[in-house]
């Protein structure tokens, strides 16, 4: 059965809650497990680079600006690395590409 | 009780979430109007938005709504979906200090997206947690304001603005996860695979049929358990990571 749509918002908001902070709750004590420490280490760069391409070079309506994007953030990461930089420079060469393009 | 490293933490997250707030501000922008194709008002999507914090995890929460889906379904579809947090959460818990008042263990999941959650992993040592709250603050008011005004203001903004914003987050994780890669060849090698199979995972046949979310956690679980067999960090204690 259907719930109405703010029971639904409460019911969906309070699962994500969930799946946030059960993790929090289990791991209380630092993990010694060389393995499993290794994995969750290895995790964020794995997931923030699959999430990252090809997602940026989609994300324009212009393929071209998107690889733009692409290669200037690499460079912009590589050289200077810092966040408001690199993130605003993505934008601006999306700007100037779609100038161009 | 707040010292002067808590008020520092504090201020630096406010200023690292501007970026991540006008990068969400383009994308809950996108989600306000989808919420308003299906007829939810500014106030429902606000509160779905300020209690969610998921891009992805409300896409489909408006799918669900507007299919007027059974709570069974709500619940499953959102575990599916946002279960990357999960992950997530399991590898933050492991940045914090076991001195960390409990309190903690339940703000800090609030402020678990994929922006917060790859900023307060890369601090070196310890998280301290007041980092991602400044974050949060900052970058919730944009996700949850975008929303709002995406229902009430639907295609007013221009595309080119919307355009360039939209690759605002993918700039904020190259800076996340380049600046290690250019230090440890192992990450940048990590890095590299993962993208590359990310790459082939959109357009190799089957594999394309898998949704955004699940390919995230499959990946993550495939090549970072083979990295950790190939190559497991030697620090005993948390003060050395810089992850």
């Amino acid at each position: 059965m259907n719930p109405g749509i703010y029971l639904s918002l409460l019911i969906m908001c309070l699962t994500v809650y969930c799946i946030r902070m059960l993790p929090f709750l289990v791991f209380r004590k630092e993990i010694t497990n060389v393995w499993l420490r290794s994995f969750l280490y290895y995790v964020p760069y794995v997931t923030l680079a699959v999430m990252t391409f090809p997602a940026i070079v989609m994300a324009t309506d212009n393929i071209w600006s998107g690889i733009a994007a692409l290669v200037v953030g690499l460079l912009a990461a590589w050289f200077k690395g810092d966040l408001f930089f690199v993130a605003v420079s993505c934008c601006a060469t999306v700007f100037v590409t779609g100038l161009i393009f | 009780m707040t010292s002067n490293a808590d008020l520092h933490w504090f201020a630096r997250g406010l200023r690292d979430g501007i970026p991540i707030c006008m990068g969400y501000f383009a994308v809950s922008f996108a989600l306000g109007i989808t919420a308003r194709g299906i007829g939810m008002n500014a106030l429902q999507a606000g509160l779905m938005s300020l209690g969610m914090v998921a891009s992805a995890g409300e896409f489909a929460a408006i799918v669900l709504i507007q299919s007027a889906a059974g709570i069974f379904e709500m619940i499953t579809t959102c575990i599916v979906v946002n279960l990357r947090y999960f992950l997530m959460s399991c590898s933050l818990s492991q940045k914090l200090s076991p001195d960390l008042p409990f309190i903690h263990r339940f703000l800090l999941p609030y402020c678990i997206t994929d922006e917060i959650f790859g900023l307060s992993s890369a601090v070196p040592g310890y998280l301290n947690p007041r980092y991602s709250y400044g974050m949060t603050i900052v970058s919730v008011a944009g996700w949850t304001t975008g929303t709002v005004l995406g229902v009430l203001l639907g295609n007013i903004m221009p595309g080119w603005a919307v355009n360039a914003l939209s690759v605002s987050l993918y700039g904020m994780f190259l800076a996340i996860i380049i600046p290690p890669a250019r230090k440890d060849s192992f990450i940048a090698g990590l890095v590299l695979i993962s993208m590359v199979t990310s790459g082939l995972f959109s357009i190799l046949p089957v594999l394309r049929e898998i949704s955004g979310g699940f390919k995230v956690i499959i990946l993550t679980l495939l090549i970072a358990s083979g990295a950790a067999f190939i190559h497991p960090i030697d620090t005993g204690a948390n003060d050395g990571d810089e992850a």
